[in-house]
């Protein structure tokens, strides 16, 4: 086989490749010397020949599927229910494909499952969704794996949509994984940003990757639908607009799609928690410099005072004062709410990794070169125990609580 | 009982740092290692080796130096290691990665579970888990936080979820994605470590798998990556230090607006 990757004869030997290949996959023995691509490390990502100002890099092409793109319509939105409520992320999802169904000059269409459920399709309709294709049975009370991915391949399959978005969520990652492999669709996920691309039509979705240290553009050029899973908390929800008209469409699944093997024996909500952090709009954290589990009794009170959540930073989770839920960040989960306040939380990298992305972050820690400060918006430099009792004092004045 | 643990060695995160001039990552000499959420699974693996006598081989996909991770797993106690790697995976995305792993699992053949982390630490996809077990037809229980039993024929595992847990029941064969919660990796043992210098790791190529080449690396991969970029740092903004008394009023009537606007 030759190399699906060559440096041309025309290369002038600046050396950006080498800069920017994220798989240090490319040397120069010298400056100003020939560039050496070790095939080894190299993924055929690319990024060289965008870096490259001399077109001297040559890439495999990948060849063309074959498929008739134009037969796929529509941007397509899962909408997640618990218990027959429709998960915020869901109007998240509905308030972005609106503007890719513009761009595209398509209809916006949710994809309903659950039992009892079709009531629920004027909630997605007057938030935007054109058509609503419901799929009401028993089996689909609740989410599981197969039989879940099997109705929506099977939709799919029926209605072909060119877009297709799911939320970044538990549920989420595991149904549309299963989802693309079957449709040999392309699936990015974790998606914060998305656009129609002007000229090709192609969606492209950026994400972040190694902890958000890098972003990616994707797109799947020749196969479709281009899915995408999207992270929480990024796009804005779609307004609720009780005049917009849409139409339902009931789904027929044949009986052996519904089936499972694997079953849901129960369901075990958390007791701990007062809030699901990933849904939080504000998120009041604590890490090691809280010294001991009674003292995470000062973050609850003050994340009362705010109507947010409790999150942990990975030394809290692993002394075991607050489950694993809670745990922000590499190991634990990726949020994006409004605010941030950590406290005592010194901001490894890892825990940075899970909640950079906060609109506003607020930190309060004692040592005045703690890495957390580099990315807060306001730091507070001093003793916890002092502050947030004071802090938490202060919002309760003046939000009149 | 057979487990077969799938395996990604990445850069070791801990040490991976960003050129100030280029944004782009510094790979040069960070280490390599199995990813963070695989140690999960080799553990939870092993685990079932201790209890019930279980056969752990690990696998994993990646270029020839790959094998380190591999002699990793053995050194924590797995049985057998197979590497699949051929320069015709190169530049595959999730679909090609979890339809190789399956085919290369598919040529193992008498296996009971199979076990990942719930996702790389470099991507953060969590696709090639679930693409695995599609790609095999097998259930798939994600996000476990506890084996609660395991027969010859079923397995009983909770599934974290954002709000709580589900307890799952599955028959065998069937693909777990794990995390963190679930234990605490052991470290290598001396005797491990030997063994891990003189164990053979068997390696298979394209040609060994019964697989399909337009399914492989960038021709069987359908996203492609158009752009990568670092993300413009963020600046650190106002410090407050001092008598607390002094600036806390000021900072509260500062986020006042923005938590009433939150909390709608």
């Amino acid at each position: 086989m030759s190399d699906p990757i060559k440096i041309k004869d025309n290369c002038v030997f600046c050396g950006a490749c080498v800069k920017a290949c994220p798989f240090g996959a490319i040397t120069q023995a010298e400056r100003k010397t020939a560039p050496v691509i070790d095939l080894q490390k190299c993924t055929l990502c690319g990024s060289c020949v965008i870096a490259c100002k001399f077109d001297a890099i040559w890439i495999q092409e990948k060849s063309s599927s074959g498929i008739d793109l134009s037969a796929f319509k529509d941007v397509w939105v899962f909408a997640e229910q618990h218990d027959g409520e429709i998960q915020s992320i869901t109007y998240e999802l509905l308030g972005e494909g609106r503007k890719l169904a513009d761009s595209l000059n398509m209809k916006l269409c949710a994809v309903l499952l659950g039992s009892n459920i079709q009531n629920k399709s004027q909630d997605l309709i007057s938030r935007g969704a054109d058509k609503v294709y419901v799929v009401d049975r028993p089996e689909l009370a609740y989410f599981q794996d197969e039989a879940y991915g099997n109705v929506l391949i099977e939709l799919v399959n029926r209605h072909k949509p060119n877009v297709f978005l799911c939320g970044a969520s538990t549920i989420g990652r595991s149904l549309v994984s299963r989802v693309a492999v079957k449709v040999n669709a392309g699936l990015t996920a974790d998606c914060t940003e998305l656009a129609i691309d002007p000229k090709t039509l192609n969606l492209l979705q950026t994400r972040p990757a190694f902890g958000g240290n890098i972003m990616a553009t994707i797109e799947t050029p020749a196969s479709r639908p281009q899915m995408s899973t999207v992270r929480h908390k990024v796009m804005k929800e779609a307004i609720v607009n009780p005049a917009h008209k849409g139409e339902i469409s009931m789904e027929t699944i044949a009986e052996v799609l519904l089936q499972s093997k694997a079953h849901r024996l129960k369901f075990v909500p958390e007791v701990e928690s007062t809030m699901n952090i990933a849904e939080a709009n504000i998120i009041v954290a604590g890490g090691r410099g809280l010294q001991t589990v009674e003292n995470f009794s000062l973050l609850r009170k003050l994340a009362d005072v705010l109507g947010g959540g409790v999150g942990a930073s990975r030394a809290a989770v692993d002394s075991n004062w607050i489950p694993y839920s809670h745990q922000v960040g590499q190991t634990g989960k990726t949020v994006c709410p409004k605010i941030y306040i950590a406290i005592g939380i010194s901001g490894q990298i890892q825990h940075l990794a899970g909640m950079q992305s906060s609109d506003i972050i607020i930190a309060i820690n004692k040592d005045p070169d703690a890495p957390i400060f580099k990315v807060a918006t306001y730091g507070i430099v001093g003793d916890l125990f002092t502050i947030v009792p004071k802090l938490t004092a202060e919002f309760k004045k003046v939000l009149g609580k | 009982m057979h487990v077969v643990v799938s395996i990604k060695q990445v850069p070791d995160t801990k040490n991976v740092r960003v050129d100030p001039d280029t944004h782009a990552l510094v790979r040069q000499g960070v280490e390599s290692k199995i990813d963070p959420f695989d140690l999960f699974a080799v553990e939870a693996a092993l685990k079932l080796k201790d209890a019930n006598g279980a056969r752990v081989t690990a696998i994993t996909m990646g270029p020839p130096q790959a094998e380190t991770a591999l002699r990793e797993a053995i050194s924590m106690g797995a049985d057998d290691a197979i590497l699949v790697s051929d320069r015709a995976f190169a530049g595959s995305d999730t679909w090609a990665t979890s339809y190789t792993l399956a085919m290369a699992i598919r040529k193992i053949a008498n296996f009971d579970l199979i076990i990942c982390g719930k996702q790389a630490s470099d991507g953060d996809t969590a696709q090639v888990g679930p693409g695995i077990a599609v790609h095999l037809d097998l259930p798939q229980i994600t996000y476990v936080r506890k084996i609660e039993s395991l027969t010859d024929k079923t397995i009983v595992a909770e599934r974290l979820m954002e709000n709580g847990y589900e307890v799952i029941q599955s028959p065998l064969p069937c693909v777990l994605t794990v995390v963190k919660e679930i234990n605490e990796p052991r470290l290598p043992s001396l005797k491990g470590k030997m063994a891990a210098k003189k164990a053979v790791i068997t390696a298979w190529k394209a040609t060994d798998l019964n697989c399909d080449p337009k399914c492989l690396g960038l021709e069987g991969s359908p996203t492609k990556v158009v752009k990568i970029f670092t993300p413009a740092p963020r600046q650190g903004g106002q410090i407050f230090q001092g008598d607390p008394d002094e600036y806390l009023p000021q900072l509260v009537a500062k986020m006042k607006d923005a938590v009433l606007s939150a909390a709608q």
